[in-house]
């Protein structure tokens, strides 16, 4: 488990006009949701399978460019899926079934199938994951995850969280930066003395944070629900705007049934 | 390393997305009795801590580094249900805000990391401390086993997974052997920021860690010894 999880929260939304960041945010989860769904059941073994995922690769990359999103961008998504890319290129190593010899080395057949699927359907749900991020603001995904009907308190919990989150990394960085300008090097297992005491005093501070808020919130009149305005209704030019991403993929999917 | 989309099949997605919903359900009553009415900012506030967490990075050795992946840790501090809240909602927004474990993964992520680690992980710590005597050792001691303990079980669990909805044509025997051994030593580094990070927050506010309450003692109450007014007082 080489690097960290996560970033900046603030870094993660591209600002931004096109109609993809118009749209509202639980219709784009719902779009998202299902082109993941449509990809995850594309079949691996079909021959016609890596036809259809690069129609779904251009689909994703076609949302991007309405929502001009930079290459870079996306390209920075996808840094997530690195530990995973690891595995898949191990699969033809230990895959069972016949061998194929390719530059010398004896792979699995059915594994390097398996293993260059899983990286297609990761790589095609990374990037539409990704561009829903970078058009959806933290907040407003919250409202989407609960028009979703996601239970109040955690969608509560959940915008503690992100309300906090970037407050919290930004402590540990301070931490860090005092932590090195002293000198500090973590090089062996005995950096545990300081880096242990460190991440203690986060959670202490971030608790006694949590105790300052609830206090400030209950002065403010909290009784166990966060008031919001209504939320306004969604025209069906808006699903369908929306929904035509996993609708195209799912016409690319059957129409590789058909042909195939 | 979180399951991305793809890795599992449907119906095996599906039914941990099931048990998944069913344990935020449950953890979301739970919570309520570790924190009452404080459970959204308490447990808000804990994910992000988790959340930065993982950010850090310590170094194990051999130039490698490693991050804690705090289930363990976080039920002996916060308690299990608001641990496995915490977890949940940092899977959440790792999910949808960095695309990292799969949409369609989701219920998978939460029931190997939120589930079974968290559970596992205080189940465990729970049985040590209770064989062991009260004391702070005994408390790190049980929250090392568990941290320990708590990471080839999700990985284990992750391989049960596999065997049932995997996609590809795998010896299972490998896959438990590789996924095991390599967890095993992350489970080594896990237990050393655990019971790094928990003795310092042990020795700074004992009385915030939750898997320690039977450690504190109630203050004794002695009644004072009452002076006996003098004869001659003015009153």
């Amino acid at each position: 488990m080489g690097a960290g999880h996560g970033g900046a929260l603030g870094a993660v939304y591209v600002p931004g006009s096109s109609v993809v960041h118009r749209l509202a945010a639980h219709v784009k989860l719902v779009g998202v949701l299902a082109f993941a769904l449509v990809v995850v059941a594309t079949p691996v073994g079909a021959g016609w399978a890596w036809a259809a995922y690069a129609g779904f690769l251009a689909l994703v990359l076609g949302a991007a460019a309405v929502a001009r999103l930079t290459p870079r961008r996306l390209v920075r998504g996808l840094a997530v899926e690195i530990p995973f890319v690891v595995f898949a290129l191990l699969m033809p190593f230990v895959a069972r079934g016949p061998r194929i010899e390719v530059a010398g080395l004896s792979l699995s057949e059915s594994g390097l199938a398996a293993g260059g699927g899983l990286l297609a359907k990761a790589t095609l749900s990374v990037l539409a994951a990704t561009v829903l991020a970078a058009t959806t603001e933290a907040r407003e995904l919250l409202r989407g995850l609960e028009r979703l009907r996601l239970p109040a308190v955690l969608v509560q919990i959940l915008s503690f969280m992100i309300r906090y989150a970037d407050v919290v990394s930004g402590e540990l960085r301070r931490m860090r930066v005092a932590r090195e300008s002293r000198g500090f090097r973590p090089r062996h297992l005995g950096a545990l003395k300081v880096l242990g005491p460190a991440a203690a005093s986060l959670f202490v501070r971030s608790y006694e944070r949590g105790e300052r808020v609830h206090l400030a919130m209950l002065s403010r009149g909290y009784t166990g629900r966060l008031a919001g305005d209504p939320a306004a209704a969604v025209a069906p030019a808006q699903w369908a705007v929306g929904l035509s991403l996993p609708l195209a993929a799912a016409a690319v999917l059957g129409a590789g049934m058909l042909v195939g | 390393m979180h399951v991305p989309d793809g890795f599992l099949d449907a119906p095996t997605s599906v039914a941990t997305g099931v048990v998944a919903a069913g344990t935020v359900a449950l953890a979301l009553r739970g919570a309520r009795r570790e924190l009452d009415e404080r459970t959204a900012p308490l447990a808000g506030l804990t994910a992000a801590f988790v959340f930065a967490v993982q950010m850090m990075n310590f170094p194990v050795g051999a130039g490698t580094s490693g991050h804690l992946i705090g289930g363990a840790l976080t039920a002996v501090l916060v308690g299990p249900w608001t641990a496995v809240l915490c977890m949940t909602v940092v899977l959440v927004v790792q999910a949808v805000l960095f695309a990292d474990g799969g949409l369609t993964a989701l219920g998978t992520n939460v029931t190997l990391m939120g589930l079974v680690a968290v559970v596992l992980g205080y189940g465990v710590f729970r049985l040590v401390v209770r064989l062991l005597p009260p004391t702070r050792g005994g408390v790190l001691a049980g929250a090392a086993v568990g941290a320990f303990l708590s990471v080839p079980a999700a990985a284990l669990a992750f391989v049960g997974l596999f065997a049932v909805g995997g996609v590809a044509d795998v010896s299972l025997g490998a896959v438990a052997a590789t996924m095991g051994g390599v967890h095993l030593l992350i489970g080594l580094g896990e237990a050393a920021i655990t019971v790094a990070v928990l003795g310092a927050v042990l020795t700074v506010r004992p009385d915030l860690v939750h898997g320690a309450a039977h450690l504190r003692r109630a203050v004794e109450l002695a009644p004072r010894p009452v002076v006996a007014p003098a004869s001659g007082s003015t009153r």
